[in-house]
């Protein structure tokens, strides 16, 4: 061989064309009748997702409607990819809020920090995977937006719980 | 004999149009359905459900399928040769089409009119005609390969056209035995013999030539483990990788309709054709324009005999789909090992052995029919197990290089640790390893 093919020898036992055939369509065959398929039929049938599962945002608010966001800033500052907008202000009552508060789910990488950073429970990610929009612009979340969001939150690995018992 | 009447020539004209339309479009829509079923079978057999959101349980799929393709658009490569480019579609789905002409469907129907035949074209050159057809389709996919000006569909082109060849070899072949026994090679008469002259359908007493008609059809229409004109891993899409919309449609719709017809030509030459097994009820043949020997017919039989002919004929195209999801492809030199240097050469020496066992029972003055057919079937018999166990001796997969290398123990012991076999190996065989030949 100029080229160098390598050649496997093989027992005979092993190289029987034949015998492997029947043996393969004897399988595909019984896989062909069995009922348990495997398929999860989507949109009527969504799938289960862990408790930690990460997704779209979501501002928790206060019983009057406001959101609990105090504008301390430290979730633009841990954000790594730095999709978190946020202009503080400040009400007569030395309150602070947000003024602005927005997230670009494109640019988010949905690691989780801000929820984990944040000092009063406020910015959360969420068990929310259908997000799908017409334009890019959609996908930058604003504050009424955030706050309007309904599904669960994210609970976070507790490092004194590790395995969530 | 039965004294129906024959057709009046305005009749036969009006019910050779009629029969040529319902051939048709029963052909195409069962194509359309076919490409369904393959998915279907094929999601199954991977324990998924399948195609099932258009329709009840997934059945407008095809029409979606067909609406889409309609409605793509259709590309044309730069530098295409455009005349070519065109042509080649229409001239493969024209054979694969055309080739059904010639099939009895089922028992002939008798009408007011006169006795009607179940074949489209009662051809005297039958089984002849679509050999010549099947080895036209060839040059469509060829013609593809060629003006697309592509590096992968040429190649998919060449594939074809040296694949197709030389299985045509001994798809040929393996039909003179069938023609040995009926003395003729129209399709009614092929029915005939095994329904009611041998009483034997020819899977049994021509089982070798069953077996290389199988191989070799799955050859012809391209499908797997014989699939490398198109081989989607290495060659794109292989000589319709240019193609789009409906012109890759017809390609799509050209290999299912050979499905179909090499499927009830199986069916048709050694299953039988619309013979129903174990009975004499539905025996019969037009000896005349009007004039049925055997059995009386009736539209009951003709539908009892139509049914017959399709379960023959999905058992094939099971099969073909079976083997799809089953088997890999073959590497191309082993599919050419196969065609020339295993199938021609033991499809000649079955030919010489079948002429010999058909002279020696006429010699010796054995009656046309059951008992000289289980003779056939026992010397059959012998010659697949032997042929089998010839072909699984390591001869056909393991390819040139293995075969050309000089058979010696391995030079390079395996690593095996003292009085302990080596991992994944029993201790028994010898440790496979990688020797690199000279």
């Amino acid at each position: 061989m100029a080229i160098g093919v390598k050649t496997v020898r093989r027992p005979e036992g092993t190289t029987s064309y034949l015998r492997a055939t029947l043996k393969g369509m004897a399988l595909t065959f019984r896989h062909l009748v069995n009922p348990n398929k495997v398929t999860q039929e989507y949109p009527d049938e969504k799938p289960e997702l862990s408790p930690r599962w990460r997704g779209t945002h979501r501002m928790e608010v206060h019983a009057d409607g406001r959101p609990k966001c105090v504008a301390c800033g430290l979730c633009p500052t841990i954000c790594p990819s730095n999709c978190i907008r946020l202009v503080p202000g400040e009400d007569d009552q030395g309150n602070r809020y947000p003024v602005v508060y927005e997230i670009d789910e494109f640019r988010c990488i949905f690691c989780g920090m801000c929820q984990e950073v944040c000092p009063v429970e406020a910015i959360h990610v969420g068990q929310d995977y259908e997000n799908a929009e017409y334009t890019r612009e959609r996908f930058v979340y604003d504050l009424d937006r955030l706050m309007a969001q309904d599904h669960p939150v994210t609970v976070l690995w507790d490092p004194s719980d590790p395995l969530s018992q | 004999m039965h004294e129906v009447g024959a057709l009046s020539s305005t009749a036969f004209l009006v019910s050779s149009a009629l029969k040529v339309v319902v051939a048709f479009t029963l052909v195409l829509v069962t194509v359309a359905y076919l490409t369904l079923l393959e998915r279907k079978v094929c999601a199954w057999m991977q324990d998924r459900l399948g195609p099932n959101r258009v329709g009840p349980k997934g059945l407008f799929q095809p029409l979606a399928d067909g609406l889409k393709n309609i409605l793509k658009e259709e590309t044309l490569p730069a530098e295409v040769s455009k005349l070519f480019f065109f042509l080649a579609p229409m001239l493969s789905i024209i054979p694969a089409l055309v080739t059904f002409a010639v099939i009895p469907v089922a028992a002939p129907l008798p009408t007011p009119w006169g006795l009607v035949d179940m074949i489209v074209a009662d051809a005297p050159i039958g089984i002849l005609l679509i050999l010549a057809l099947s080895s036209l389709g060839v040059y469509g996919i060829v013609m593809a390969g060629w003006a697309s000006n592509n590096k992968y569909a040429f190649l998919g082109g060449m594939r074809a056209s040296a694949q197709m060849v030389s299985y045509e070899v001994s798809l040929g072949l393996s039909l003179i035995p069938v023609f040995m026994l009926v003395g003729n090679v129209t399709l009614t008469q092929v029915v005939w013999t095994q329904q009611e002259a041998l009483g034997l359908w020819f899977a049994l007493p021509l089982g070798l030539s069953f077996l290389f008609f199988v191989i070799s059809a799955f050859a012809e229409t391209n499908r797997l483990p014989f699939d490398l004109p198109e081989s989607e891993a290495e060659l794109a899409a292989g000589f319709h990788t240019e193609y789009s919309a409906m012109k890759f449609s017809m390609f799509f719709i050209t290999e299912y309709a050979h499905v179909l017809t090499t499927s009830a030509l199986m069916a048709t030459l050694f299953l039988g054709g619309w013979d129903i097994p174990f009975t004499n009820w539905d025996d019969m043949r037009v000896v005349a324009p009007g004039v049925v020997e055997g059995a009386a017919p009736s539209v009951l039989k003709t539908l009892a005999t139509f049914a017959a002919f399709a379960v023959k004929t999905f058992f094939f195209v099971f099969l073909y789909i079976w083997v799809r999801w089953t088997v890999p492809r073959f590497r191309y030199d082993q599919v050419m090992h196969l065609g020339w240097k295993v199938m021609l050469p033991i499809a000649l020496g079955y030919v010489t052995l079948m002429a010999v066992s058909i002279l020696v029972l006429d010699a010796i003055g054995l009656e046309f029919g059951f008992v000289y057919g289980l003779i056939l079937t026992a010397v059959n018999a012998v010659a697949t197990v032997i042929f089998l166990w010839v072909i699984d001796r390591d001869r056909v997969i393991s390819g040139a290089a293995a075969r050309r290398a000089p058979r010696r123990a391995p030079t390079r012991p395996a690593l095996v640790l003292e009085g302990e076999p080596a991992f994944g190996v029993p201790a028994t065989e010898p440790a496979f390893v990688p020797a690199r030949s000279e």
